[in-house]
């Protein structure tokens, strides 16, 4: 915090409360709730629905402004995130706390009494989860800590299911298992070519504490079990052959494209052109599985057969 | 405080408050329709 920002305490802008909320992380949080939404069998009144997906969007952003409360010392310690505007000093804590705090419990709140409680119930342990488990506790202990947080990403596409159907069945359950099993390789395709200062504010990222070889062999590890995993919602009979087709090649193309990043070793000043296409393929691979899950859901729940 | 600072405050405070006031408006209406939507 500069001088000049604790002399005169200029009211924050509305802005600031905004990138409280991490927007940027909220679009694949909406786009894959939505989908989970839109795959559920039965109907949901588009009013609800609509209410349904802002909750979630208001849990993530409460979450990421608790997340932002309780990590204002590491991040101002990283180049990547001291311009936020807890380290930056545009936002006193409290205020961050209490605008965390209340977008949780109105995104709760919300959901239990318009759409459904069982989903309430869903989003408060996943904004706990993240905040607690997650940020404060698990973090900055152990270098599977991608793993973990990746558990949080992943309750999107469950809590839109369940706010349709009212009840936990294997078909949300394989969705959430999707994101968790997603998030490591794509986090740490990114992390070997960009090349942060999580040491410095003692957060054990994995290539940094084990290493580039694990972090490379972990990789394909997760991007094997992907492809079992991606195919799952087929193989249980809870979508057609176009979303069985379109997962399997989709997964087999991700494998394809992680089989060199996770055997090979970076040398100096490497362009590591594997890493950065195996990233983006990622996110174009998560978009696409999930788009397809809604396309084959909406053909079957029509009557069409695929 | 300088002139300066003053006009900067109530710009701030101004800014925030018409997007609260717009926050506000919006969940009525939100609730609003809630209520309509879970009536039917």
């Amino acid at each position: 915090m500069n001088a000049a920002a604790t002399a005169t305490p200029l009211p924050a802008e509305w802005r600031d409360f905004f990138a409280l909320t991490k927007p940027r992380v909220m679009s694949l949080v909406i786009f894959t709730g939505l989908c989970g939404l839109l795959a559920a069998p039965g109907s949901i009144h588009p009013v609800i629905g609509f209410t349904a997906i802002l909750c979630i969007a208001m849990g993530a952003g409460g979450a990421g402004a608790l997340n932002m409360w309780l990590e204002a010392d590491i991040d101002a310690l990283m180049r990547r995130t001291e311009k936020r505007p807890l380290p930056a000093g545009r936002l006193r804590r409290e205020d961050a706390r209490d605008f965390g705090v209340l977008l949780s419990a109105a995104s709760v709140g919300i959901m239990g009494v318009g759409v459904h409680w069982l989903a309430a119930a869903l989003l408060a342990f996943s904004i706990i989860y993240y905040a607690v488990f997650y940020t404060l506790w698990l973090k900055p202990r152990t270098p599977q800590n991608i793993v973990i947080g990746g558990g949080a990403g992943a309750f999107p596409p469950l809590i839109g299911w369940v706010a349709v159907t009212g009840e936990i069945t294997l078909m949300p359950l394989i969705l959430f298992a999707i994101i968790f099993i997603w998030t490591p390789p794509h986090f740490w395709a990114l992390a070997l070519f960009v090349k942060t200062d999580y040491a410095k504010a003692g957060i054990p990222m994995l290539p940094v504490v084990r290493g580039e070889r694990t972090t490379r062999h972990q990789i394909l590890a997760y991007s094997i079990a992907m492809l079992p995993v991606a195919i799952a919602p087929w193989a249980i009979g809870g979508t057609g052959p176009l979303y069985g087709i379109g997962a399997a090649a989709l997964s087999l193309a991700f494998l394809a494209l992680a089989v060199p990043v996770g055997l090979r070793q970076s040398g100096e000043g490497d362009a590591m052109v594997p890493e950065k296409r195996l990233f983006k393929f990622s996110i174009f691979y998560l978009f696409a599985l999930f788009a397809m899950l809604v396309v084959d859901s909406t053909i079957v729940q029509s009557g069409g057969s695929t | 405080m300088t002139p300066q600072e003053e006009a900067e405050i109530r710009r701030r405070q101004k800014s925030r408050n018409i997007a609260l006031g717009l926050l506000l408006a919006f969940f009525v209406i939100l609730f609003y329709a809630i209520t309509i939507a879970r009536m039917g």
